[in-house]
């Protein structure tokens, strides 16, 4: 048995409680949410904390899947404390976006996914974290909530700063992820792992939304793995906007993402592998949000 | 699942209740160990424990300059913190290992791998001692450690092993069988050579329950009582007290239940020496339980071997010789488990199945920074090498004469009436019928099907792959005349005892981690003397309750122990007979045995059962002339040999030629066992070892970097397997007894990890035959395949 160093545990009775815990503990505190990333870093004792806030009793305020308005302007918000199980079996949202059933099929395994949560996921900033290629793919935005209720939103370009890094402040937390609904999308996601529930060797996302006459209006493609942040690959949307879906334009975005990233060498493959990957991944989604669009 | 087997609709029946001894049964030890009423060694609770924790080295290899305990032992909760200049006052810094080598209980001088034991805190609880190893000050002057194995012998190497004497380099042992000049004579001759190199890394057993000891030392008795994660609890016990200076009487080793060994719990680790000086300092009883990245940076690895292969036939494909240079890193102690006169093990039957001329194998085993090991890890004692490098160099010369590889297994086969066979490199082969085994497999595969389907594939640009192995194992160690551990006979003892109704309780010196032996043993005895299994009860694991024996690994506990219990039930049958032959007032001549009775010949209805025969034994009346009362028997068993197990496996895989993913379609196990005593167990031994093959070959490594920080600390870096990378197993089976196992049985336990990590590196190579590729290294990751689709295949050490 691995065992953590010592440390204070409360648990949160409210959002705006949290918070106030938080600016008043300073960096000696941590949330915790579902604790598959938190914990096993403190069992190992890489990370020490003095205080936990746990913010499992706040999954009633903050675990939701929400549509607010329909078709262009409207948008999916889904509630930081929302479990990777809840994304993997919502019919609604797999309707919506299809890549969130792909991504959740393949990240960890049932027990990790009954208790990880979308705000853990991208608050821990792990540059192999799915769902962070997943928000990034679906161009969404982070609602930070600080000190006395106040709220900003950011872009996930703004908020990943760098690897295990983020835009949330000490007195802040993340409290609900945006997605905005367009008309004429599709999009999917595709990981090579060494084993089921494996970290990604590469994953990769693409969300395309079509104009009426079958062309491009929007693409967007994530990467995770391949770098110190998920970030999307802006040149790959300038080069599909416009264009007619076809195989040699998904090689051109396959080989865009390619020299795009930034991958290192290590146990999971050679930074050449990763680097095809990120090439066949990307052309991969690329074809079946394509073809989930069309339908 | 697919079985050639007998029809699932009689599988269990009643045989627990039946006399008669083999065949399905369910477990006997599931109803405890599947409702959560298992008991294993961190179960184990005794008033006023204690706790102990260990602080190891961060560093491969480094000099020990100090190391300050005082804010430690001034920490809340701490009850002692000792360290290797306080072993080293008791004569306990070092202990022998498994291979006449030392390794260090607490380092003194230096720390010689990354995970070492360098001080242990023992405390109230488990927090509090893993919260005081963070207060011990240990300085280090760190030195270069020798990480690359191939550097091992170079001039400037550092020298790892200065507390030997006289020891000037890192070399461990030379090693060699066969004959050089013949072989080399054969290869001159040869039409055809091929060579390859050929790596098997470093896995690990990763069993599910780390290691662990409680140790419960009574000063006024002076007994030591250890309850400890042991797959050989006599041999344990034994070396205590040649270490401890305690007599064996004052001694009682437990292994209860135990989660798990692969052979990681054959080795003494410092640990359970560690909370035995825990419980002499304290006077309490002390808990050890290491966490799982201390099992698997610092306890027993496994394989480890670079070869180079080479084989000689002829152009039509005769096999006439094989060879090979290995080169075997064996970490920083020679902590090999193997009968000391094998230091390499059994790896002698590289020659495999085949029937050949001249075979020659060279080996240098050399230090490394690393952890200490090379335990038989579900190999049997390192066959599983053997048998990767034949399989893997035959596979190359099928490549090469452009032969089909299952057709060039046949070709070169021992045949039946060659058995007992000896081999070239010195293997009393006891018997073995390959072909039908391998025709069986080839027919639950649909072989010839399976290669047109595969030609129709690459003409679509699809990659599928079939590979082979045909394995022979050497099981059953072994022969007190060549073989012992640290000087103690590889032969098992076995009690049985009838009680006055007629049931019985046998005690073995074997024990199991696993693999049924509470079922298996039973149905052997009630096989023999006609007892129901459900009214025997298998004693085994403690020293106190058990004969002296050698334990459970290399599979051998039903070919040495399994023997022992069928000899020791037909002592008793003997004597039954005799009380038999007085009940029925006939000469034993008279008598016959139908399975739980003796009957008068020609006279069924004059009969007595087994437990009618207990009751006299024990009961009132006058017994025969010179038979003493009471229903028992003792036997040692010494085995005149060792068995031959064989099988033949053929793995179907497909890859993604986009992200060079292997998918293992199918798996086809046909398994020679000799006489099958539980079906249901040799197919769960079966598919285990399977899963086992395909953790290797995919995606098992230990690996280091430069610095000789392990990298597969965790269950995260270091993968297995889970029930969705392999496929529903399809299993079969023949049948040839072993000719001088009392009940013809080899053992099976390791069959299928020795013999499945071939077949599927064999399939995928053959898949990646369009792209030239004859060889790609272990672990088969998706980057590594890319790799050799490239041309880029490259050793993972
Ligand atoms: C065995 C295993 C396999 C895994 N495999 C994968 C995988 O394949 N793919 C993948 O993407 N992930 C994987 N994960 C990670 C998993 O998805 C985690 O659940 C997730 O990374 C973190 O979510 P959590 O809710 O558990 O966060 P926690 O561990 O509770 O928290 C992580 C960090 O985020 C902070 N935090 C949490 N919530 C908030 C909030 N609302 N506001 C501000 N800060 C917050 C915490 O303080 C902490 O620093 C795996 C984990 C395990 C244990």
């Amino acid at each position: 048995m691995q065992v953590p160093a010592p440390f204070e545990y409360e648990r949160a009775t409210s959002v705006d409680q949290a918070i106030g815990l938080l600016e008043r503990l300073g960096s000696s505190a941590r949330l915790v949410a579902g604790g598959h990333s938190l914990l096993p870093m403190m069992k190992l004792r890489l990370a020490n904390f003095d205080y936990l806030i746990d913010i499992n009793p706040l999954h009633t305020e903050l675990g939701y899947i929400r549509f607010a308005g329909e078709g262009a302007g409207g948008e999916v918000r889904i509630g930081a404390m929302t479990r990777h199980r809840e994304l993997l079996e919502s019919d609604e949202l797999a309707a919506a976006f299809p890549i969130f059933r792909d991504a959740e099929r393949v990240i960890a395994d049932p027990i990790v996914r009954n208790r990880g949560t979308l705000g853990g996921s991208l608050c821990q900033a792990d540059p192999s974290e799915d769902l962070s290629a997943v928000c990034t793919t679906l161009d969404a935005s982070c609602v930070i909530r600080g000190p006395g209720g106040a709220e900003r939103v950011v872009t996930m370009e703004d908020f990943h700063v760098g690897p295990y890094e983020t835009a949330v402040g000490d007195g802040e937390m993340l409290t609900e992820v945006r997605f905005p609904l367009r008309p004429g999308g599709g999009s999917a996601y595709e990981k090579v792992e060494r084993r089921a529930g494996d970290w990604a060797v590469v994953s990769a996302g693409a969300a395309v939304w079509l104009a009426g006459d079958g062309t491009i209006a929007d693409a967007r493609v994530g990467l995770a793995a391949v770098g110190p942040n998920t970030t999307g690959i802006p040149e790959i949307s300038a080069a599909l906007r416009g264009r007619e879906p076809a195989e040699d334009l998904y090689e051109q975005a396959g080989a865009i993402a390619a020299r795009s990233c930034d991958p290192a060498t290590d146990q999971r493959g050679s930074a050449d592998y990763k680097r095809h990957l990120a090439d066949e991944l990307t052309r991969r989604t690329l074809r079946t949000a394509v073809a989930r669009a069309r339908s | 699942m697919t079985t050639v087997e007998e029809p699932r609709t009689s599988t269990f029946d009643d045989n627990d209740q039946k006399p008669v001894g083999f065949g399905r049964m369910l477990r006997k030890e599931d109803p405890r160990l599947l409702r959560g009423r298992g008991r294993f060694t961190d179960d184990v609770q005794l008033p006023g424990m204690l706790h102990l924790a260990i602080l190891r080295s961060p560093f491969a290899h480094a000099r020990v300059v100090s190391v300050d305990t005082s804010a430690a032992e001034a920490a809340p909760g701490v009850k002692a913190v000792v360290t290797g200049e306080t072993l080293k006052g008791l004569g306990l810094a070092w202990m022998p290992t498994l291979s006449n080598d030392v390794q260090a209980v607490l380092a003194t001088d230096k720390v010689r791998f990354q995970g070492q034991e360098v001080a242990f805190v023992v405390a109230d609880d488990r927090y509090a001692a893993r919260d005081a190893l963070e207060l011990i000050d240990v300085e280090y002057d760190v030195l270069d450690p020798v990480i690359d194995v191939r550097q091992a012998l170079a001039p400037d190497a550092p020298l790892i092993r200065d507390d030997l004497e006289g020891k000037t380099d890192n070399h461990c042992f030379d090693w060699e069988t066969g004959d050089a000049d013949e072989t080399e004579a054969v290869f001159a001759r040869a039409d055809v050579v091929v060579q390859q190199d050929i790596v098997y890394p470093r896995v690990h057993p990763a069993p599910m329950e780390t290691c662990g000891a409680v140790a419960d030392f009574d000063a006024v008795e002076g007994k030591l009582k250890l309850w400890s994660t042991t797959q050989a609890p006599h041999a344990h016990r034994t070396l205590y007290a040649i270490v401890a200076g305690l007599p064996e009487h004052k001694i009682q080793v437990i292994a209860p239940d135990i989660g798990g060994g692969f052979g990681n719990k054959v080795p003494i680790y410092p640990g359970y020496v560690c909370a035995i000086v825990g419980s002499i300092v304290t006077g309490k009883p002390v808990k050890w339980m290491e966490d799982r990245s201390e099992n698997l940076i610092s306890t027993g690895f496994a394989r480890d071997y670079i070869m180079r292969g080479e084989i000689a036939a002829t152009r039509d494909g005769k096999i006439l010789g094989i060879r090979t240079n290995v080169l075997a890193d064996h970490g920083a102690f020679n902590g090999t488990a193997a009968p000391v006169k094998y230091p390499a093990g059994f790896f002698g039957v590289f020659t495999g199945s085949y029937d050949i001329e001249a075979a020659y194998c060279k080996m240098t085993a050399v230090y490394t920074n690393k952890a200490p090991g090379g335990v038989a890890y579900a190999c049997s004692f390192r066959i599983t090498e053997a048998v990767y490098l034949v399989e893997r160099i035959v596979d190359c010369l099928a490549a090469e004469l452009d032969m089909d590889p299952a057709e060039l297994r046949l070709k070169n086969f021992i045949q039946p009436d060659q058995f007992p066979y000896t081999t070239k490199t010195g293997w009393v082969y006891d018997s073995g019928d390959y072909e039908p085994t391998m025709r069986q497999a080839m027919d639950i595969a649909g072989y010839a099907e399976l290669r047109r389907e595969q030609e129709e594939k690459r003409a679509r640009g699809e990659l599928m792959g079939i590979g082979i192995s045909f394995f022979t194992e050497a099981v059953g160690a072994g022969p007190r005349k060549n073989m012992d551990i640290l000087g103690l006979g590889m032969a098992d003892g076995c009690e049985l005892r009838v009680h006055p109704t007629g049931k019985a309780v046998v005690r073995l010196s074997v024990k199991t981690q696993g693999q049924g032996h509470e079922t298996t043993f039973a149905q052997i005895i009630a096989e023999e003397i006609g007892i129901p299994p459900a009214d025997i009860e298998v004693v085994h694991g403690d020293t106190d309750q058990t004969p002296f024996g050698l334990g459970t690994y290399g599979s051998r506990s039903t070919p040495v122990s399994g023997a022992a219990a069928a000899l020791v039930a037909r002592k008793v049958r003997d004597k039954a007979q005799l009380i038999a032959s007085a009940m029925l007032e006939v000469t034993v001549a008279d008598l016959e045995w139908v399975k739980g009775s003796f009957q008068v010949k020609g006279d069924p209805g004059k009969a007595v059962t087994i437990q009618q025969i207990a009751m006299r034994a024990h009961g009132a009346g006058d017994l025969p002339e010179g038979v003493e009362g009471g229903l028992e028997a003792q036997i040692c068993y010494n085995p005149s040999n060792l068995t031959y197990p064989h099988g033949a496996y053929i793995c179907v895989v497909d890859i993604d030629p986009g992200t060079a993913q292997v998918k293992v379609r199918r798996f086809i196990a046909v398994d020679d066992c000799g006489t099958r005593i539980n079906p249901m167990i040799i197919e769960g031994q079966v598919h285990g070892g399977l899963t086992d093959g395909v953790g290797m070959a995919l995606m098992e490594m230990i690996s280091f970097d430069e610095d000789g920080n392990c990298l597969g600390a965790s269950l995260m870096d270091y993968l297995i397997p889970t029930a969705l990378e392999v496929p529903d197993w399809e299993t079969g089976y023949t049948v040839t007894p072993s000719p001088h196992h009392p009940i013809g049985a080899k053992g099976v336990g390791e069959s299928a990890t020795v013999g499945s990590p071939p077949a599927i590196v064999n399939a995928v190579v053959d898949a990646l035959k369009p792209y030239g590729v004859r060889h790609a290294d272990m672990p088969l990751t998706p980057s590594r395949v890319w790799d050799a689709m490239r041309g880029r295949a490259t050793p993972p050490i």
